[in-house]
């Protein structure tokens, strides 16, 4: 009786950790989807790059120091959820939830900052509708901006279930598959400030 | 409660140190291309510093694909890396290809 109840459970523990890493690795793939529609928007911006329609180029509306604040941002909110998994292998709850917080915090200032600058542009009448160039850079640079936010919510809803449910086992697959979301889009923003603020201002 | 930690491959080897690393790196590889443009434009060839950022970057992606999200040529990230390599050959074959073909177009319409 109690050799099968024993048996039971180590093979319920052994489907859990199966269905985890199942779960992890379909999250990669969705990921990899995630890179190649990013590349499109890459390739897009790479070929409208330079149809300003008479309009203002890069060198005139990109802020270098700005988007160096911005990276520093998002660069530090990827290590601060790196804590984070590091707190969850320690069970560590309320360490789990401050770093959360404060990647949270770091997101938002990001995303605050594009928004703010999406708004200067629009207000200065450089809006998506002024030129092919700008049309590119709205979609890429905002495809990547609405990423973040759906990261945030995602991050709003872990600390909910983190205070809630305790760190379970699908707590923690959850935590780790946005760890990997988190991570992902700290590496597109990279392509981004290459590829359209530094390639933009030369 | 025995049995509440996941074992994957990489997230449960990581270690304060593996981000501090990552961290310090990232920073340098931004801070490079960024100097780059904003001081040194009137000092190196354009393509020089091209070829830099484009560099910096890349080595940057590697490097977070590593420090940050525990990718290494382990047998039991052998899927994570197959996936990871067919993405890279898509994006390849259709960023190249769609560059190619429109400035080729470009050119032609001259």
């Amino acid at each position: 009786m109690t050799t099968t109840a024993l048996s039971h459970d180590a093979s319920s523990v052994h489907q859990h950790a199966e269905s985890v890493n199942n779960a992890v690795f379909g999250f990669w793939i969705y990921i990899m989807s995630d890179c190649i529609l990013f590349a499109i928007l890459f390739a897009t911006f790479g070929v409208m790059q330079h149809n300003y329609a008479g309009g203002p180029s890069g060198k005139e509306l990109f802020d270098l120091p700005y988007v160096f604040a911005e990276t520093l941002l998002l660069l530090t909110s990827s290590v601060t959820y790196g804590l984070a998994v590091l707190a969850m292998n320690r069970k560590n709850k309320s360490r789990v939830l401050g770093w959360l917080l404060l990647t949270f915090l770091f997101g938002l200032s990001f995303i605050g900052m594009e928004v703010s600058e999406f708004q200067r542009m629009i207000l200065a009448g450089n809006g998506p509708e002024r030129s092919g160039f700008l049309s590119a850079f709205f979609t890429l640079v905002g495809t990547h901006g609405l990423h973040v936010s759906f990261g945030l919510i995602g991050m709003l809803v872990m600390m909910v279930q983190v205070m809630r449910k305790g760190l379970s086992i699908p707590v923690q697959s959850r935590l780790i598959r946005l760890s990997m979301f988190w991570h992902f889009l700290d590496i597109v923003w990279i392509g981004v400030f290459t590829v359209v603020y530094l390639m933009g201002v030369m | 409660m025995t049995h509440d930690s996941i074992d994957l491959p990489g997230v449960s080897h990581a270690r304060l140190r593996t981000y501090v690393v990552g961290f310090a790196l990232s920073i340098a590889l931004t801070a490079i291309p960024f100097g780059l443009v904003a001081f040194g434009l009137d000092r190196f060839p354009h393509s020089a510093i091209l070829i830099a950022i484009t560099l910096a970057a890349i080595v940057q992606i590697v490097v977070q694909l590593h420090y940050f999200l525990h990718l290494d040529r382990t047998s039991d990230q052998s899927w994570n890396l197959l996936a990871i390599v067919f993405t890279v050959l898509i994006i390849a074959i259709m960023l190249l290809g769609t560059l190619w073909i429109m400035f080729d177009l470009h050119a032609r319409m001259m």
